[in-house]
């Protein structure tokens, strides 16, 4: 089991020529082994800076990070072994890996740098990965990022997340830019992993739908404040902040959509503006 | 009472390397006068592909094989886009059917301000304009999709993505155009930014009434704008129909197994299993 808070965090960026900006405000959650929260919001309301707290990229201006109830460690073998702990699927595939290595070296280098298994046995661990995130080693191993599908692609970083046997997962817009018919493969294979490896889970994202499927909890953030948090159903079905709302109002759902439109039987030519 | 404005006739294109790929083939497809099509399908489904070849945008190795394309003119006039030459083509684009790009929020020249770029369509297709008519139709047009004139002099990273998306589609519109092409316009930006736009789309739509092809993979969105969607798959279109029978009544398996593989906003929450 292992707990992982962000206390009070506040970040302020010092930003030249225009003063100061918050970019967080008094944030504060617990993420831990076997729960999935999902961070929503628009671009600019503090996601990133989240992650980037988390990975220790930035530092809080006020308020701590603490893993199993210890501050984190900000060089030398602590930053070492916290990274170990929590590691990182980002949001684009082909930008997060390397084009001039092969797959096998992606998933080679954590498995070294990290010791995670005795030098004779990394070419095992390297295919068991591969087979964990439903890729056959024997087909890929060898090839290069462009060699493969986005979905492929995304799934290598996730073998690659998973390499240094981390407890806890933060996953930024896994999916967005994957297709719609390969999104829910992915997703799918995030929750089998967190099910089976017992992973603690940020799920950082502006897709309500998904987020709502994929959580238990939901953190809304607007302009760097928590304005809503609950258990996913009630944060998207019952939501309760303006803000939330209208995220809400804006995100696709044709359900709703086409109760509607058959309620005002006028649904004849249904049009862009008749929306919502 | 169906009012054409663009007849897509046993439409083919094969890119043409070994073994050559059939990236379109035969497709019937005919656009109304007003009315949003939603074109929909997976990457490599062929639905980019359409929509450059019936403004014969493509480049080698694709070449047409078959079919043809008919634009029925707002004056009553049939355009055969084949019989067209280079240089009628050219006049022909944008004029017509304009076009917002897939990613067109990087389409725009970093050097350049967003007016001049604005500017230069006007030059091109419009040359007895002067420069003061010129620059009145780009504050024009910048206001009307509501970046606001005073930004015809910004650099394109001055602008949100929002806004870059924003003046792409003032440039599309920029020549009242009778259809617009538009990409995956919005894929790129959140959904407040996403749904603002997309009333704007409709809005202007009301206003200028030109006929929109929009393609995307999302098709829960699709679903909530478009009056028809034809679904695409392997270069065919499968399913045609209103946005209301495909959501109640698909007719084909690979309809339903598109529409099943989106979570639910608000549904049944079986898609993701946990």
């Amino acid at each position: 089991m292992t707990t992982l808070e962000f206390t009070n965090v506040t970040k302020i960026y010092n930003v030249r020529g225009s003063g100061q900006i918050k970019a967080l405000d008094d944030v504060s959650f617990t993420l831990e082994s076997r729960k999935t929260i999902g961070l929503v919001g628009q671009s600019g309301s503090g996601k990133s800076t989240i992650a980037k707290i988390l990975t220790q990229l930035e530092v809080p201006t006020r308020g701590e990070v603490l893993l199993d109830g210890a501050p984190i460690r900000r060089s030398g073998k602590g930053l070492r072994r916290y990274r170990q702990q929590l590691r990182m699927v980002f949001q684009d595939p082909f930008a997060s890996l390397n084009p001039y290595h092969s797959i096998r070296h992606h998933i080679e280098r954590p498995l070294r740098l990290d010791k995670v298994v005795p030098r004779d046995q990394v070419d095992d661990e390297v295919r068991r990965l591969l087979d964990r995130v439903r890729l056959d080693p024997d087909a890929i191993l060898e090839r290069r990022p462009h060699e493969l599908s986005g979905g492929q692609r995304q799934r290598v970083a996730i073998a690659r997340a998973l390499a240094s046997r981390p407890a806890l997962l933060v996953a930024d817009e896994p999916v967005s830019m994957l297709d719609v018919s390969i999104r829910l493969g992915v997703l799918n294979l995030l929750a089998d992993l967190q099910r089976e490896e017992g992973l603690g889970m940020l799920y950082i994202t502006h897709d309500l739908a998904t987020a709502r499927h994929f959580s238990d909890e939901i953190l809304v953030l607007n302009q760097g404040r928590v304005v809503e948090r609950g258990p996913a159903d009630d944060v998207i079905l019952h939501p309760k902040d303006p803000y939330t709302r209208e995220l809400r109002a804006a995100s696709p759902d044709p359900e709703e959509f086409f109760r509607t439109a058959s309620a005002q039987a006028a649904a004849s030519t249904h049009s862009l503006g008749g929306m919502r | 009472m169906p009012d054409p404005l663009l007849s897509i006739r046993d439409f083919s294109v094969v890119y043409d390397v070994d073994p050559p790929v059939r990236a379109v083939s035969n497709v019937d497809i005919e656009i109304q006068r007003g009315e949003i099509v939603g074109l929909a399908g997976e990457s490599g489904s062929g639905k980019t592909t359409l929509a450059y070849g019936v403004q014969r945008l493509l480049k080698p190795p694709a070449v047409i094989t078959s079919g043809s394309v008919v634009f029925h003119d707002e004056s009553g006039e049939d355009i055969d886009l084949h019989s067209l030459n280079a240089e009628q083509m050219r006049r022909f684009r944008w004029d017509r059917i304009s076009m917002v790009f897939q990613g067109a929020m990087n389409a725009l020249n970093p050097v350049a301000t967003i007016g001049s770029q604005l500017d230069d369509v006007f030059v091109v297709h419009r040359p007895g304009m002067n420069r003061r008519q010129r620059r009145d139709a780009v504050a024009e047009l910048l206001d009307i999709v509501k970046v606001g004139a005073a930004r015809a002099r910004s650099y394109p990273h001055e602008l949100s993505g929002g806004m870059r998306q924003r003046v792409m589609i003032a440039m599309a519109l920029a020549l009242h155009p009778q259809l617009m092409v538009m990409d995956e316009p919005t894929t790129a930006l959140d959904v407040l930014v996403q749904r603002e736009i997309l009333k704007q789309i409709s809005q202007l739509r009301r206003e200028f009434g030109f006929s929109v092809v929009f393609i995307t993979h999302d098709l829960p969105l699709l679903l909530e704008i478009s009056d028809r969607i034809a679904i695409m798959r392997e270069g065919k279109i499968v399913e045609f129909a209103t946005a209301q029978q495909i959501w109640t009544d698909p007719q084909h398996e690979y309809t339903r197994s598109l529409l099943r593989s989106f979570p639910r906003l608000t549904g049944e929450k079986s898609v993701v299993v946990r």
